[in-house]
């Protein structure tokens, strides 16, 4: 028999519901009797914005000029109660990260790229960290379950306060920080031994459901003296009632981050299994803003999965009031990238990806610590791989396309503010978008599992 | 000196606390007619003294930095949470969450202290007159909480570098606490966290409830305590 024979005799029909996936998982469950834990967000395909488009203009609407006519794309958050709402030059924000997660030289790096781009970034569950505070100019401070480092002084230096409910990579769940990542300044801040493997609280301590959570909210503002917006953030999952209870808990503004957010470091079964998909969960959060008649009083802000200026234009022509970007942030500054840079030269990232049992392109290795360009990790040599204006530059940049990107759109659908985008400009490709967004497939009117008249 | 008082069915809870942060000159301060209200006196920051006579409802002196705040009544849930620094004496019973995460300082609390008393402690200093409630020290991370009565269930469950004190009997310990015996600095923290307190116990009664830090790293062998 020759080899072409033999290899022709080989059966080679994969089982669909026993992949070569579902066999690794399962080889692995047996070896180590342990559950996978790993950084990003889900994985698994989901209906999403690229499953919308937008109609632009012709003869029923008229388009503005791209380059000549202004389209504004100034973002105000937080004007229910606070006498100090946050003003931002675009309705893209960057999301909660911890310190401790990522380097302090990422940290600075998000904070110099969203002061000079006019947006805000976030602290995480690691408490606030000098370089961030002084990079940024607005700069939301979280108030996390574990509440690691929670320093009223630092409640008074923020530009606003995020009490954070759940994230959309794990609703229900806690933080991680593995041990590796534990050195000396984050476990002082966190007051936590060095070098253990951290579980944050699911739970707050000191508060239990919505209505505990109005007595907390005015606690923060009595503290700041009513100045501050207070966000709430929600992983989505029931998201029509979370939304509904958190605005009559007196959140001034509400993130909610769907299934696609991600996170540093959780186990798999959690970020692929648990919440719902961003594109569900934005038209769920609308309708609850819009029941109570709170659209435009308490804005929204969407996080989980956005990528593409495309992304942000779809979130707001659905409703949202901004968006709130992590993962891509992190992509920007080099995660996944082959190379990292060190004096403006390019390195070779390739063997340490290896060295992780992974490749660029496919690397979710952030709860090891052991970033290949220096992202997410606090060892002392992996964390200069990324330098702190290099960073800004990346993210500045990429900000700043988004940015083009969805004031294209909002000039070729005729709106000289991006936030006049509408339900009205979308219309879905795929059957599960259509339902999930309550918009109509292209081409029809038809929404499926909605009916005239009826308000689910 | 003459005391500021400040009547709560008069003023209202903003203007009180706005006179708190940034109004407050040395002179001691009284609130009267509290009425249960949530939020007394959070986010102070200076060394005042301010009594409140009266019952008080959620985080009464929340967030407590240097100012000396005291309670002739009961408080609702989250007494002195996160506190920094300084000292809140509840002169009755605590709510739930008594002091929880609290970074430092003294809280004082005569008699007994409900479920979850002094969770997620961060460094703080907790002395209850009374006994406290199951999960008492959950997750607690330092610092450290003498009680001269006994504990629910589950005291102590998944405590990092925190230590518990306790005088009376526990119902039972929480995932990974363990009873260790009382070396001399430890009967020496408790007679000082006493003295300060005000409770005349003898420390010889006390008996040291810590971590046995087999929480500390992943294990595969752990099962059920992740």
């Amino acid at each position: 028999m020759n080899h072409s024979e033999s290899s022709q005799s080989l059966s080679l029909e994969e089982s669909a519901g026993y992949d070569r996936r579902i066999l690794n998982y399962i080889q692995n469950a047996a070896a180590h009797g342990l559950y996978e834990i790993r950084g990003l967000g889900a994985k698994r395909r989901l209906p999403h914005f690229d499953d919308l488009v937008f109609l632009g203009s012709s003869l029923s609407r008229y388009p503005l000029e791209g380059y000549r006519e202004k389209c504004t794309t100034k973002t105000i958050l937080g004007t229910r109660y606070a006498k100090k709402p946050i003003e931002l030059e675009m309705p893209i924000t960057i999301a909660g990260m911890s310190f401790g997660s990522l380097s302090a030289n990422v940290k600075e790096a998000i904070g110099l790229a969203a002061t000079e781009a006019g947006t805000s970034t976030t602290t995480g569950d690691g408490g606030m960290t000098s370089e961030e505070r002084l990079s940024s100019k607005t700069l939301i401070y979280q108030c996390l379950p574990s509440r690691y480092g929670f320093n009223p002084d630092d409640v008074r230096k923020a530009d606003a306060i995020e009490i954070v409910i759940g994230q959309g990579a794990k609703p229900g769940g806690g933080g991680m920080l593995l041990g590796q990542k534990v050195n000396p300044r984050v476990a002082e801040m966190r007051t936590l031994p060095e070098g253990i493997d951290q579980r944050s609280a699911c739970r707050h301590p000191d508060w239990t459901g919505p209505d505990d959570l109005t007595i907390k909210i005015q606690e923060l503002r009595e503290l700041t003296d009513w100045e501050k917006p207070i966000y709430v953030k929600i992983g989505a999952s029931r998201t029509f009632n979370d939304v509904k209870l958190a605005v009559h808990a007196g959140a001034d503004v509400i993130v909610v981050d769907g299934m696609q957010g991600g996170t540093a470091a959780t186990q798999s079964v959690f970020i692929e299994h648990v919440g719902i998909p961003t594109l569900a969960a934005v038209r769920l959060a609308v309708e609850a803003l819009e029941e109570l008649d709170m659209k435009g009083k308490v804005q929204l802000i969407v996080s989980g999965g956005i990528r593409t200026g495309a992304d942000v234009a779809k979130a707001l022509a659905m409703g949202a009031d901004a968006v709130s970007i992590g993962q891509a942030i992190l992509m920007a500054l080099g995660c996944n990238s082959e190379t990292y840079i060190q004096n403006g030269t390019h390195h070779s990232a390739i063997a340490d990806y290896n060295a992780l049992g992974t490749a660029p392109g496919y690397c979710h290795h952030c709860h090891t610590g052991q970033c290949p360009v220096g992202v997410t990790t606090q060892d002392a040599m992996l964390e200069k791989r990324l330098e702190p204006h290099v960073g800004a530059r990346r993210v500045k940049n990429y900000l700043q396309t988004l940015n083009m990107e969805l004031t294209t759109i909002a000039r070729a659908c005729g709106k000289q503010n991006v936030h006049h985008l509408e339900r009205e400009d979308l219309v879905a490709l795929t059957i599960e978008a259509a339902a999930m967004a309550r918009l109509p497939l292209a081409g029809t009117n038809w929404i499926p599992g909605w009916q005239t008249g009826s308000s689910f | 000196m003459d005391s500021v008082i400040f009547d709560l069915s008069q003023t209202s809870l903003r203007e009180v606390n706005q006179f708190l942060h940034h109004g407050a000159n040395g002179n001691p301060i009284k609130i009267i007619n509290p009425d249960g209200a949530h939020n007394i006196a959070v986010g102070l920051h200076s060394p005042i003294t301010v009594e409140i006579a009266g019952h008080v409802g959620y985080y009464a002196a929340g967030m407590n930095q240097l100012a000396n705040v005291t309670i002739d009544g009961n408080a609702g849930t989250g007494v002195a949470e996160n506190m920094m620094s300084g000292r809140v004496h509840v002169k009755g019973f605590a709510s739930v969450s008594a002091g929880a995460s609290a970074q430092g300082g003294l809280l004082v609390i005569d008699g007994n202290a409900s479920l979850r008393c002094g969770i997620s402690l961060k460094g703080g200093d907790i002395v209850v007159g009374g006994s406290v409630g199951s999960f008492s020290a959950f997750m607690a991370q330092a610092g450290r909480i003498v009680i001269c009565g006994d504990a629910g269930d589950a005291i102590g469950d998944s405590l990092y570098e925190a230590v518990i004190y306790i005088r009376g009997t526990a119902k039972s310990l929480g995932a990974d606490a363990q009873f260790e015996p009382m070396s001399d600095s430890d009967y020496q923290t408790v007679g000082e966290l006493l003295a300060k307190a005000g409770f005349s116990h003898d420390s010889k009664d006390f008996k040291r409830i810590a971590s046995a830090k087999r929480l500390y790293h992943w294990n595969a062998d752990a099962n059920q305590d992740y």
